[in-house]
């Protein structure tokens, strides 16, 4: 098992960067944890001509936390953002991605543009509606844009970044007051990826009922599936579940049938949206 | 293409010169003849690849060895010095911690860098610290042991 054969490129600076993935194009790949990237390159699941090695341009390794949310830049590591706290959906979502060896090289954005409908931190950003900061080399400059989690999240091993961009960051909206957030998911095995997830965002009005209750389902769709539980959780957490279960598309695989990954769904989402709850109560 | 990279491996500087998808694990075992590092599965499931990347273990199965250039490699060889055993290796011999010792490059790099950021682990902790490296033999027990004693052996040198 041994990748195949690729040009290799190692920009110094996103310029340089931007540039040379614009050259290449559509025979490129950019190289960031290689978590995932590299196992499929040794398994000769893809063979691209050209890897853009993002490691050495310093300037993406930034993570910026403000009033509003956290920003993550490209080269942030997994453990680097876990061990920063500053949001605290996403570091208990990144405690949940494989082993701690791994999350020393994979890195946030990498994550996200990797696109598993099975991965935690998709779901994050979809739960939250955070957004993509895509850049690219455009008439002798850098142009960008900022993607939605919604159109950034396009299918299964999916996104919105095309030939020649670059993911340079994620914005991780913060939670704000009276808001709580649990990550419930269920593996066969410690730090693999999981049979299903449910991430949960609830928050409370002033008087502790529920002002917005929201999930999204890892391992269930194409792309993390956000179900909107506001109406339904007047009825209680187990209505909101079942309200969960109605709306995802699981499948049948080696490692569980569509039946049991639906009703896994069931349990986690009532767990999850339970823990939040308490969380926004605790936390007014 | 082929490019020349130095990498500075258990404190030496080596020159070598490979292709760009030479992976970090077949670099020091087949460049640079360290052949402690074994490789198991080569897509990051296993741990037997993980070494010390500027002190912070990292699957050298995962990690092209052209990313690396210039940087900073321990690998079992390196944890210490000739002829010796460091606090870890000895903890895992007393233990009975391997039996075939496939993994167990792997996990005393993995043990090495976990009891250097946290030298007195709860056994969860340790648990958590182990849990990316398979061991086919050991049924971990005696492993997760030698964690524990290896921070008793720590703490006592210094
Ligand atoms: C054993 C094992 C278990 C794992 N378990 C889990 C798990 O439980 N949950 C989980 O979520 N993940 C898991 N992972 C994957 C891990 O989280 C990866 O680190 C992550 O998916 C990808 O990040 P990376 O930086 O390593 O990206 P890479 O592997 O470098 O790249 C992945 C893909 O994204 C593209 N890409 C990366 N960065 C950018 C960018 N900035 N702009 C544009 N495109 C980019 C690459 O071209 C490539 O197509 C596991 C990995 C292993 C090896
Ligand atoms: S050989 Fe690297 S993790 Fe198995
Ligand atoms: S001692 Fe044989 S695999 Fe661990």
């Amino acid at each position: 098992m041994k990748p195949p054969p690729f040009e290799y490129h190692a920009p110094r600076d996103l310029d340089d960067a931007l540039r040379t993935l614009a050259r290449v194009g559509t025979d490129g790949k950019v190289l960031a944890g290689g978590q995932s990237l590299i196992p499929m390159l040794n398994m000769r699941l893809m063979a691209p001509a050209h890897l853009v090695d993002i490691n050495r341009v310093a300037s993406l390794d930034g993570v910026e936390a403000g009033a509003a949310g956290v920003r993550v830049g490209a080269l942030a590591r997994h453990s680097q953002v876990e061990r920063g706290r500053s949001h605290p959906l996403l570091t208990r979502a990144l405690r949940l991605v494989a082993h701690p060896v791994i999350r020393n090289r994979g890195t946030v954005v990498g994550s996200l543009a990797h696109a598993d409908p099975a991965a935690e931190l998709p779901a994050v950003l979809a739960v939250l509606d955070g957004s993509v900061r895509l850049a690219r080399w455009e008439s002798g400059r850098i142009a960008t844009r900022e993607v939605g989690a919604r159109e950034f999240l396009v299918g299964p091993m999916e996104s919105a970044v095309r030939p020649g961009e670059l993911a340079v960051s994620a914005f991780f909206p913060a939670l704000g007051p009276r808001t709580g957030a649990a990550f419930e998911e269920l593996a066969r095995r410690h730090g693999d990826y999981a049979l299903a997830g449910v991430c949960a965002v609830v928050r409370l009005d002033e008087d502790g009922q529920v002002a917005a209750a929201r999930v999204a389902c890892t391992g269930v769709g194409p792309v993390p599936v956000v179900v909107d539980v506001t109406e339904a959780s007047r009825d209680g957490w187990d209505a909101a579940a079942r309200r969960v279960q109605e709306e995802i598309e699981p499948e049948d695989d080696i490692h569980a049938s569509a039946a049991y990954r639906r009703h896994l769904v069931g349990v986690l989402a009532g767990r999850a949206l339970g823990g939040a709850a308490r969380e926004a109560a605790g936390g007014a | 293409m082929e490019h020349e990279i130095t990498l500075v491996v258990n404190g030496t500087a080596r020159r070598v010169t490979v292709p760009a998808r030479r992976l970090l694990s077949d670099c020091l075992r087949h460049d640079l003849g360290l052949t402690g590092t074994h490789v198991g599965c080569e897509h990051g499931v296993c741990g037997c690849c993980t070494v010390l990347l500027d002190g912070e273990p990292v699957r050298s199965c995962l990690t092209f060895a052209v990313t690396v250039d210039g940087r900073d490699i321990t690998t079992v060889e390196g944890l210490a010095p000739a002829g010796g055993l460091s606090a870890v290796q000895r903890a895992f011999a007393e233990c009975h911690a391997l039996q075939c010792g496939f993994c167990t490059p792997g996990f005393l790099c993995t043990v090495t860098a976990l009891l250097r950021d946290n030298p007195a682990p709860t056994d969860e902790e340790v648990l958590e610290g182990l849990s990316g490296n398979l061991c086919r033999c050991t049924g971990y027990q005696n492993i997760a042991k030698a964690v524990h004693r290896a921070a008793e052996l720590l703490a006592e040198e210094s």
